[in-house]
């Protein structure tokens, strides 16, 4: 690394069901626009650009090209990438690779998705394989659900259970004024709500959003000079396991306990539910509120239910997760991961305002997709 | 040895899409349909007239504001298509060409009518002709297409 790397700006738009009124450049500019206010900075200081969807849900493939009237990257170096569920955390940390590379200093990186433009199942479809995928776990249901089923047989965890991890992050997501769904919602109205795919009901699983977000990443000069708290990178880890659904383990969440292990050995955590202060967790449906964080190392195997219905994942608990009401509450897919990041950054930064954690120094942002692949980001208050 | 078989799979993707146009747009495309007027959008900082219009400048982000252009310009280039393709609309000859419009910074992509390929030339000076008002429905192709225009007066 030829040096370090912080956060020191982060924009999102006002995330809702659809977005009539803009079309999808004008939406990435929306968030662009925020994050250079954020950091007090103009176009010509921002020294290259990552932007990041995913194609089928808008139907328009150079996204890179099509988008630079919004990103603003007339006559920048601009780079598109895109991982499905995960590509909000790739584009995070590409741009931390941009800048730690000392290649560039200063990098805005824009996920962003349109969902209401188009079929979301129809478009998750066109990622898993043609030949022996695509007629079962295609769509972001089937692949969740088995998993779901599976875990809850292996450790007799039940709909309850997730549905209070539904109820936790619906609360959060009331104090955040960015999100699309704002209303909180009980066991009771979980329970029965239409059972989608057994045992994911309705209100287990994410909206899909149109919305925005922007991160924009400095070297340590800058980051030093520009942002009064900048949010520190401290560690990222990314771990792919399989394209088939069916060569899952279902039980055991692998890419996550493989990408936690990596940042916990290189800090040296050694109890992630008391040294971490706050996680954002790209968490797509409720039981992933469970299980993962078992594979997060927060407690073992099964015992997760205990730590939710206590409320320790709770804001004012031991370990809040999800401040912002994460992906339960706001799922432009395309953002998703990003919005994961740039929420971490804020709980660091200390200006969550009405979502803040008290004093967090480690936040911890993971990203979800394709057949179960897991990003993480550790930011923290101090350089590492 | 037996020959092997190739199983080859055949599939077709039909997914519907709808693409919000967006405010700033509507108000392009519905004055177009309605009055067959063009609009674009003017940067007050960077002094750029751009068509289509854009909400926010794209070299620095500041709000546009409208301006009113005549539909009339003057060729900047243009090539004359001698294959067919069941996206081109039913032109013959089909002559796609970048016009910029008095006033405008920008070029528009359209296509030109009424005119010989070979009078073609850079500078060719144009007007737009807009579909009859029962044919426009809030597209670029409610102008029918750009045609030399007259210059009357010294």
């Amino acid at each position: 690394m030829a040096q370090r790397v912080a956060i020191i700006g982060f924009g999102q738009t006002r995330h809702r069901s659809r977005r009539d009124d803009v079309n999808g450049v004008e939406l990435i500019q929306e968030a662009v626009r925020a994050a250079l206010e954020d950091a007090d900075l103009t176009l010509d200081q921002i020294d290259a650009m990552i932007i990041g969807n995913m194609d089928h849900f808008e139907g328009v493939n150079y996204v890179d090209t099509w988008s630079v009237d919004g990103t603003g990257a007339y006559m920048k170096p601009l780079l598109k990438l895109t991982t499905g569920g995960t590509t909000g955390t790739t584009l995070g940390i590409a741009g931390y690779h941009f800048v730690a590379s000392g290649l560039f200093d200063t990098v805005l990186v824009v996920g962003w998705e349109k969902n209401s433009e188009s079929d979301t199942t129809g478009a998750i479809i066109t990622c898993s394989d043609p030949i022996f995928d695509r007629f079962s776990f295609s769509g972001a249901l089937p692949g969740l659900a088995v998993e779901a089923s599976a875990y809850m047989k292996a450790y007799g965890i039940t709909q309850e259970d997730a549905a209070r991890v539904t109820v936790r992050d619906r609360r959060h997501g009331a104090n955040n004024p960015y999100a699309h769904l704002r209303t909180p919602v009980t066991v009771e109205e979980v329970m029965n709500s239409p059972m989608l795919s057994w045992p994911v009901k309705l209100l287990d699983i994410c909206p899909r959003t149109d919305g925005a977000a922007a991160v924009i990443f400095a070297g340590e000069r800058k980051a030093r000079r520009l942002a009064p708290q900048p949010a520190w990178v401290i560690a990222t880890s990314v771990r792919h396991d399989y394209a088939y659904f069916h060569d899952i383990d279902y039980t055991r969440m692998h890419t996550i306990e493989g990408a936690a292990k990596e940042l916990y050995q290189y800090v040296g955590i050694k109890e992630p539910l008391k040294e971490l202060d706050v996680i954002e967790l790209y968490q797509p449906y409720s039981f992933a509120g469970l299980k993962w964080i078992e594979a997060l190392g927060l407690c073992p195997p099964g015992e997760s239910p205990r730590l939710l219905w206590d409320g320790v994942t709770d804001m004012g608990g031991e370990l809040p997760i999800n401040p912002s009401g994460g992906v339960i509450c706001t799922n432009c897919i395309g953002a998703t991961g990003l919005l994961r990041i740039g929420e971490a950054a804020l709980q660091v930064m200390g200006r969550a305002e009405g979502r803040q954690v008290p004093n967090v120094n480690l936040a911890l942002a993971t990203g979800f997709g394709g057949a179960f692949w897991s990003d993480m980001m550790l930011l923290g208050r101090r350089p590492w | 040895m037996p020959e092997e078989e190739a199983v080859i799979y055949r599939g077709r993707i039909r997914m519907p899409y709808t693409w919000a146009v967006g405010e700033t747009g509507s108000f392009f495309l519905t004055q177009l349909r309605d009055h067959a007027r063009i609009w674009g959008t003017r940067c007050p900082q960077c002094r750029r007239t751009m068509v289509p219009p854009r909400r926010n400048c794209p070299r620095c982000l500041a709000k546009t504001h409208w301006l009113q252009l005549e539909p009339r310009g003057s060729l900047v280039t243009y090539t004359v298509v001698h294959y067919r393709h069941r996206i081109h609309p039913p032109q013959e000859p089909l002559i796609y060409g970048v016009i910029k419009l008095e006033g405008a910074d920008t070029g528009l992509t359209h296509l030109l009518g009424e005119v010989d390929p070979a009078d073609l030339r850079p500078g060719l000076l144009l007007e737009a002709v807009f579909k009859e008002p029962e044919q426009r429905r809030g597209h670029i192709l409610d102008i029918l297409y750009f045609r030399p225009r007259e210059v009357t007066g010294s």
